[in-house]
């Protein structure tokens, strides 16, 4: 069970490259033990820090930034969380206290992991993106972005504000914070009954040569 | 009835049942979990008390971490990497199922192992918390990579939810002139479309040239969907694919068989079948690929030079910023690069045919002075048909390190890393900024002109090799 989202009013961050891959998100090397925890210290370690593993903040990123110190909302480029479906970068986007990532296009499987966790993914264009990020910058303290999963729209002060999607689905689990697993339990029986047509339909999928 | 395509058949033969907008609950065949993050998702299954739904149909394997150095055992490069290798040993035992360990004979990389051992088929739906999981899309089935969180999901149910993908096909048309692989065209598709340009789509591969190419091709094909942004890729089974996964140990046999070959050459989209998009590529004037900069949409021909701004089609800033990454500037001829390291390895290009054509090179040949150069076949099995063919031998003669298999030098771990601003030209399929390693910087090319490339010392093409006198 994640915590539902509704609405946020949140600092925003611009952090606008294309291609922004998981690995940058959170370098493999930060991933330290079989958990989901523990991961907001590495959060964009490469990029955050000066040296390779080291812990000295780099003062030209953006979340080093005292007005950025409240971050709750990325705003991204083209693509962002392409490359390795390691769900530790959401979990460390999460844990670090981001809530929704705006960008013009997001990676199949780290959209779906941000839905899981309670991260809202929102697509807008590039140029609807880069014009908040203008206004953001001005005054990034008392320039707030308003993300609302129930509307499903995005504000951005007098005047910006666009409409974004999101399949129903997703909203739903964002809204209510659905655990999966337990929504579909409540399938079991058609699950069932799929499995009974489908042992006579396709058996070589289900009898498998004995594991020695 | 109205014309189908294959992925409207993968789909409605695993939908359990519809759910809200486009989005159904889908039958999982087989799921596939790694050391790095399958050992995750299973911990947090236990720790929510619940069990796998049926054990028989989910393998994990070693590959991410799991050391490659020849004697390698249960220690790892990376700092704090034997935890994930023994904690996944005990979750996998516990769970009962089946582990490809760090000795066992059959280990290897995910999506190596699982086409050859016969655990993917065609028409079946497979998942791994591991983004190149399409590779497998290769044989016919509906292959594609998930979150811990999904994997999850579908251990402990045997289905996922699905947002149904839009169609597209991607037609390689034409004769692929003898220098160009599978490899090629996958770089070629992302070039010319965008690393983005398959993004919401389930992607099927098709045409004359897919068809010529062999199994181990298609699967390098498909290996780079992801990188398309594809939900997956795919092509339609035919006899090149039975004939593959004949006789593989997880592949069903007798009785079995026989209605299953039937049933499997009959998933292919039905002509006249409407996709939402379709590409068609002529192959006949394709040369051998390279990238230049730091996402795979970024490269050119072998022969070909940097990229002007605005020929790049990259945004301005994600050009300026790829370039000073790798240390480029405009109009450089790749020709000109020198390379420090050569990686032949990963899911992509790590084949027997793979290290075969890689060694037709490098016989006879050594590479150049100063370059490392490692060669990691994709699994036990491969390294034991190349060293029974006597590839290891070719390899080793010319100066590269034979290893073990694993996803190696593919992408750092932590632990082991080619070096800050050395480049490398590498058989894999990411060139992100440090996926090698702080500030490496890596060029993906196929096998071959890795191969190449290494003996020269610098980015080159077969063609650009002086002939040899040989022995034989
Ligand atoms: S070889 Fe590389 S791309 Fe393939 S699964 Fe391993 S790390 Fe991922």
């Amino acid at each position: 069970m994640t915590e539902p989202v509704r609405q946020l009013f949140a600092v925003a961050a611009p952090l606008i490259r294309a291609n922004v891959d998981t690995d940058a998100i959170i370098p493999s090397r930060e991933m330290k033990t079989v958990s989901k925890t523990g991961l907001a210290d590495g959060l964009f370690a490469g990029w955050r820090y000066t040296t390779i593993g080291g812990r000295d903040p780099e003062p030209s990123f953006v979340l080093n930034q005292a007005p950025y110190a409240q971050t709750q909302i990325l705003l991204g480029g083209e693509n962002f969380g392409c490359g390795s479906s390691r769900e530790h970068a959401v979990w460390a986007l999460h844990e670090f206290g981001i809530r929704s990532v705006i960008a013009p296009s997001f990676a199949p499987i780290f959209f779906g992991n941000c839905i899981r966790n309670g991260i809202v993914p929102v697509r807008l264009t590039a140029e609807a993106v880069q014009r908040i990020a203008s206004w953001v910058v001005t005054d990034p303290q008392v320039h707030r972005v308003r993300v609302d999963v129930d509307a499903l729209c995005v504000e951005a002060g007098e005047g910006m504000r666009w409409a974004f999607e999101l399949d129903p689905e997703s909203r739903e689990m964002l809204l209510e914070g659905l655990d999966a697993i337990d929504l579909t339990l409540k399938s079991k029986t058609d699950i069932d009954a799929f499995l009974e047509r489908d042992r006579i339909e396709r058996p070589w999928i289900y009898r498998l040569p004995e594991h020695e | 009835m109205t014309a189908r395509t294959l992925f409207d058949k993968l789909w409605t033969s695993h939908l359990v049942r519809e759910l809200d907008g486009d989005t159904a609950l889908i039958a999982i065949d087989r799921v596939f979990l790694h050391e790095r993050t399958g050992s995750v998702a299973l911990k947090s299954l236990s720790e929510s008390n619940r069990t796998i739904v049926d054990p028989a149909r989910v393998f994990c394997t070693m590959d991410h971490i799991v050391d490659t150095r020849p004697g390698r055992g249960d220690d790892t490069v990376l700092p704090g990497g034997k935890a994930f290798i023994t904690e996944t040993r005990a979750a996998t035992e516990a769970a009962r199922i089946r582990l490809f360990d760090v000795r066992d004979p059959l280990q290897g990389i995910v999506h190596v192992i699982s086409p050859e051992l016969g655990i993917v088929l065609p028409g079946a739906t497979v998942v791994c918390p591991d983004s190149h999981t399409c590779t497998q899309g290769a044989l016919g089935a509906f292959a594609w990579g998930i979150g811990s969180t999904e994997a999850e999901h579908a251990l402990a149910t045997g289905t996922l939810r699905v947002k149904k993908p839009k169609t597209m096909r991607v037609r390689f048309e034409g004769e692929l002139p003898p220098t160009v692989t599978a490899k090629d065209l996958s770089i070629a598709l992302i070039a010319r479309f965008g690393s983005v340009g398959g993004n919401g789509y389930a992607v099927e591969f098709a045409g004359a040239a897919v068809e010529a190419l062999d199994i181990e091709g298609r699967l390098t094909l498909c290996n780079m969907a992801t990188e398309f942004s594809a939900v997956t890729g795919f092509i339609a089974p035919d006899h090149k694919t039975l004939e593959y996964l004949k006789s593989r140990p997880y592949a069903p046999r007798g009785a079995d068989w026989a209605r299953a070959a039937d049933a499997w050459l009959a998933l292919r989209s039905d002509p006249g079948a409407v996709f939402d998009r379709e590409i068609v590529i002529d192959v006949s004037n394709l040369g051998p690929m390279v990238t230049w900069g730091t996402s795979p949409q970024h490269a050119v021909p072998v022969s070909g030079c940097v990229p002007a701004e605005s020929e790049s089609g990259a945004s301005p800033e994600s050009y300026q910023r790829a370039l000073a990454y790798m240390g480029l500037s405009s109009g450089i001829p790749m020709y000109d690069l020198e390379v420090g390291a050569a990686f032949i390895g990963s899911c992509t290009n790590s084949r027997v045919s793979d290290l075969r054509r890689a060694a037709e090179v490098l016989r006879g040949r050594r590479v150049a002075p100063g370059v490392r150069a490692i060669c990691v076949p994709g699994s036990m099995s491969v390294k034991r048909a190349a060293e029974a063919e006597g590839l290891d031998q070719i390899f080793k003669d010319a100066g590269f390190e034979w290893r073990e298999s694993g996803c190696s030098m593919c992408f750092f771990a932590g632990g082991e890393s080619f070096g800050a601003k050395q480049r490398v030209i590498s058989s894999t399929n990411r060139n992100f900024e440090s996926r090698q390693g702080p500030e490496t910087r890596t060029h993906i090319a196929s096998p071959e002109t890795v191969a190449a490339s290494a003996v020269l010392g610098r980015i080159a093409g077969v063609d650009q090799l002086p002939a040899q006198a040989r022995a034989s």
